[in-house]
């Protein structure tokens, strides 16, 4: 009788083989009828989150009788700019593919103009915020539509004990779950005043100075309150200003009553200074929260998401919108276009909102009442002022109103926050602004 | 009697092999070159798909101008040159390869040297456990080495905090980040020094060594006239294999420092990234990552004549 025998090294290939087939097998359905389109979903943080989207194109597939087929693409290490990156050069790729904030305008020869959905979608739902206009349309087209999952707000998330005994500022007071906002006297001049006090107190704000896009947004947003920028929409560049010198002296203040070592921090750094209980606030959409929750419930029950201080210019806070789009190179533009709009109806983003605990934002201002972020908690209430259901700020996006192309460099870069790590290193301002104007107009090229 | 019967066959057949003499293309296919042309083949297909067609791609992606319409030439490296910048790219990716490569090559030295005197019988189980570092994935050693040194919570800080020192801000402040890059890569890159340099130890014969106690040579005089001179082809092998790696390093400073703070860890291959794929600039990224072409060909040139000299001089 002969007996197949499976070598080690046979059995080790096949297992390896079978495994990364399952791993990279991208969900497909089948619906058999009117042909079939592909998409690159952002793949996100929030475990569970991209089982409704999932659950929506399904439902969307089997209405349409479209056979679909889904990547989540993380964009840990840049794996989805490089796939963008990729489709572009290859001029080939997914129908439809989650774009994070910058990639749009850089794209905007390939992307299918969508200003037929955008119209119905904005009748529906109410306006854009400015800044979705100024990321997602190029020459007067609709280049994306604003995705619901991805979107976030970048403001303050506070201790609501540590402020109350360190700065004497109570934050739901200030910011009553359901209310609108009572924060005349949360201004840049409070708000560093609170950073001193909790830095004496031994738990100092925990914002960064590094290049990654928590540290530039929250930089970005105090240099907007200063009415501080580096180019303005003209193109000019404008960084020997008075404005950016205030915005820079205010930075450097605060960067005193920040940890030594915030010039070296990266995304992930705020969150466990606030999950590891070390401050009295950071800058972060509800994901810190929600880490909080599951691994240090007791510092999750003392947060509090609110809105930014203002300062002369006004009350700006860092939105950084995820859009969806489509490729002129295509090959079922109709059926993805059709796709959008079933992804951006009111019950679809209520319940990508709900799927991600409240992290996810919609773009149009008639999307900002769902009731997760009234309900969710500990303590209730934490995420009501989180989607700016006052609009009592504005929201914005570092190195804006400069044309995109200039303004995304700035931002890739890290320019206001490289210039504040200069001027903590002991360089004096005009050295500082001589730099940063040598490098932006460095970003002027063609 | 064998040849007899060998020969008669050959004699036979001779007007059978001059009827169907073998083509031109069957005399091709019985040569050894030809079989071995056919094993390379794929090796030779796989170099070509992803080494040369992306080298001569990215140069051509290097002559474009920013939103890649038309041809500028060398405008982009003439722009690079006048940022200050892309001058400390240079400067940094010099003293992290040159001094990453230098320290891998001693530590890798004396390491051989250490294990080459283990007995034969423990040796192996050595030989093994100083070649993990060098195994793990860099990425996956690389973020064990980012919480080592954590801004916040590094447990080297924490360690040096039992003594009442620190805390030192390794990836904070630019020379501590510096250091903290180049230390990583020469615990990744040291084994690979050593193994390569235990081999060549184990290649010089002893009768070299016994003779050179007759003469009443000392440690110093057999490392100097006959280790060195024995591994003196490794060692220039190694050190520029190795300088070509870690002058295109990538995963380390991209982990720990992401080329921070303020811009002074960048090398060539992370900032290169920032530009073209962070920053959506790709003609500039290529440009940048360019610039090791130069640098690594000049080595390599030098290096290997060296090599070529010394095997014609033997």
């Amino acid at each position: 009788m002969q007996r197949n025998k499976m070598s080690r090294r046979r059995f080790v290939a096949t297992t390896a083989a079978v495994s990364a087939a399952a791993v990279a097998a991208p969900f497909v359905r089948t619906a058999n009828a009117a042909g079939k389109i592909s998409i690159g979903f952002w793949d996100h943080w929030v475990p569970g989150a991209n089982n409704t989207t999932k659950a929506l194109v399904e439902e969307w597939s089997a209405k349409e009788k479209v056979e679909v087929s889904i990547d989540y693409i993380p964009s840990q290490g840049s794996k989805n700019l490089l796939t963008i990156a990729a489709e572009a050069q290859a001029k080939s790729g997914h129908d439809i593919l989650a774009f994070p904030t910058w990639e749009p305008q850089g794209r905007a020869e390939l992307l299918e103009p969508l200003d037929d959905v955008m119209g119905d979608l904005i009748k529906e739902h109410g306006k854009v915020n400015a800044t979705v206009e100024y990321l997602g349309r190029y020459k007067n087209n609709w280049l994306v539509v604003p995705a619901t999952a991805g979107s976030q707000i970048k403001g303050p998330c506070s201790r609501i004990d540590l402020m109350k005994s360190l700065a004497n500022i109570d934050v739901k007071e200030m910011y009553p779950a359901g209310g609108a906002p009572k924060a005349d006297a949360w201004n840049l001049d409070a708000f560093l005043k609170a950073a001193e006090a909790c830095h004496k107190g031994g738990k100092p704000f925990g914002i960064g100075l590094g290049t990654t896009s928590d540290s530039v947004d929250s930089a970005g947003a105090f240099f907007h309150a200063h009415g501080a920028m580096l180019v303005n929409e003209k193109g000019d560049v404008t960084v020997k200003s008075d404005k950016v010198r205030q915005a820079l002296e205010y930075m450097a203040k605060l960067a005193q009553f920040l940890p030594p070592d915030a010039p070296a921090w990266d995304d992930s750094s705020n969150n466990k200074w606030l999950v590891a209980g070390n401050g009295a606030l950071i800058m972060n959409p509800p994901s810190a929260w929600a880490v909080a929750k599951r691994d240090a419930p007791q510092i999750a029950e003392q947060c509090w998401t609110h809105g930014f201080p203002s300062g002369p210019n006004g009350r700006y806070a860092p939105f950084l919108p995820y859009f969806w789009g489509i490729w002129n190179f295509g090959k079922n533009k109709t059926a993805a276009k059709s796709l959008l709009r079933h992804l951006s109806t009111r019950s679809a983003a209520e319940k990508m909102v709900a799927a991600s605990a409240g992290y996810d934002l919609p773009s149009f201002e008639k999307l900002t009442d769902f009731k997760t972020w009234a309900e969710e908690g500990p303590p209730k209430g934490t995420l009501y002022h989180y989607p700016n259901p006052h609009n009592h700020q504005t929201l914005s996006i570092a190195a804006a109103p400069a044309p995109p192309k200039i303004a995304h460099q700035i931002y890739v870069q890290g320019v206001q926050t490289k210039m504040v790590a200069r001027l903590l290193k002991g360089e004096k301002m005009d050295s500082v602004l001589a730099w940063a104007e040598t490098e932006v107009e460095g970003f002027m090229r063609t | 009697m064998v040849d007899a019967a060998l020969s008669g066959a050959q004699t036979e057949a001779k007007p059978a092999v001059a009827k169907s003499r073998p083509g031109m293309l069957k005399r091709v296919a019985r040569r050894k070159s030809t079989f071995a042309f056919l094993m390379a083949l794929p090796l030779i297909v796989m170099i070509a798909t992803l080494v040369i067609y992306p080298a001569f791609y990215s140069m051509h992606l290097a002559t474009l101008n920013k939103s890649m319409e038309r041809f500028v030439g060398f405008s982009n490296f003439l722009f690079l040159f006048k940022r200050q910048t892309f001058w400390n790219v240079v400067q940094q990716s010099v003293i992290f390869a040159v001094t990453a490569v230098l320290f891998k090559a001693i530590i890798g030295f004396i390491v051989a040297h250490f294990v080459h005197n283990i007995p034969a019988k423990g040796q192996r189980k050595w030989r093994g456990m100083l070649l993990v570092p060098w195994v793990i994935p860099p990425a996956m050693s690389c973020l064990a080495w980012l919480w080592l040194f954590d801004p916040s919570y590094s447990a080297f800080n924490w360690v040096l905090a039992k003594f009442g020192a620190g805390p030192i801000p390794w990836t904070g402040d630019a020379n501590w980040a510096r250091f903290s890059v180049i230390l990583v890569n020469i615990w990744i890159g040291a084994p690979f020094f050593m193994i390569m340099y235990l081999a060549a130890l184990k290649s010089v014969p002893d009768q070299l060594y016994e003779a050179a106690s007759i003469d009443g040579a000392n440690w110093w005089q057999r490392i100097w006239y006959i280790t060195l001179p024995m591994m003196r082809n490794i060692i220039a092998i190694t050190g520029l294999f190795s300088l070509i790696v870690t002058f295109a390093n990538f995963d380390i400073v991209q982990i720990l420092t992401a080329g921070g703070p303020i811009d002074l860890t960048h090398v060539f291959a992370t900032w290169s990234f920032r530009l073209g794929i962070q920053g959506n600039d790709i003609p500039l990224g290529a440009a940048v990552s360019l610039f090791m072409l130069p640098i690594l060909g000049v080595a390599a040139i030098f290096i290997l004549r060296d090599i070529a000299h010394r095997g014609n001089e033997s």
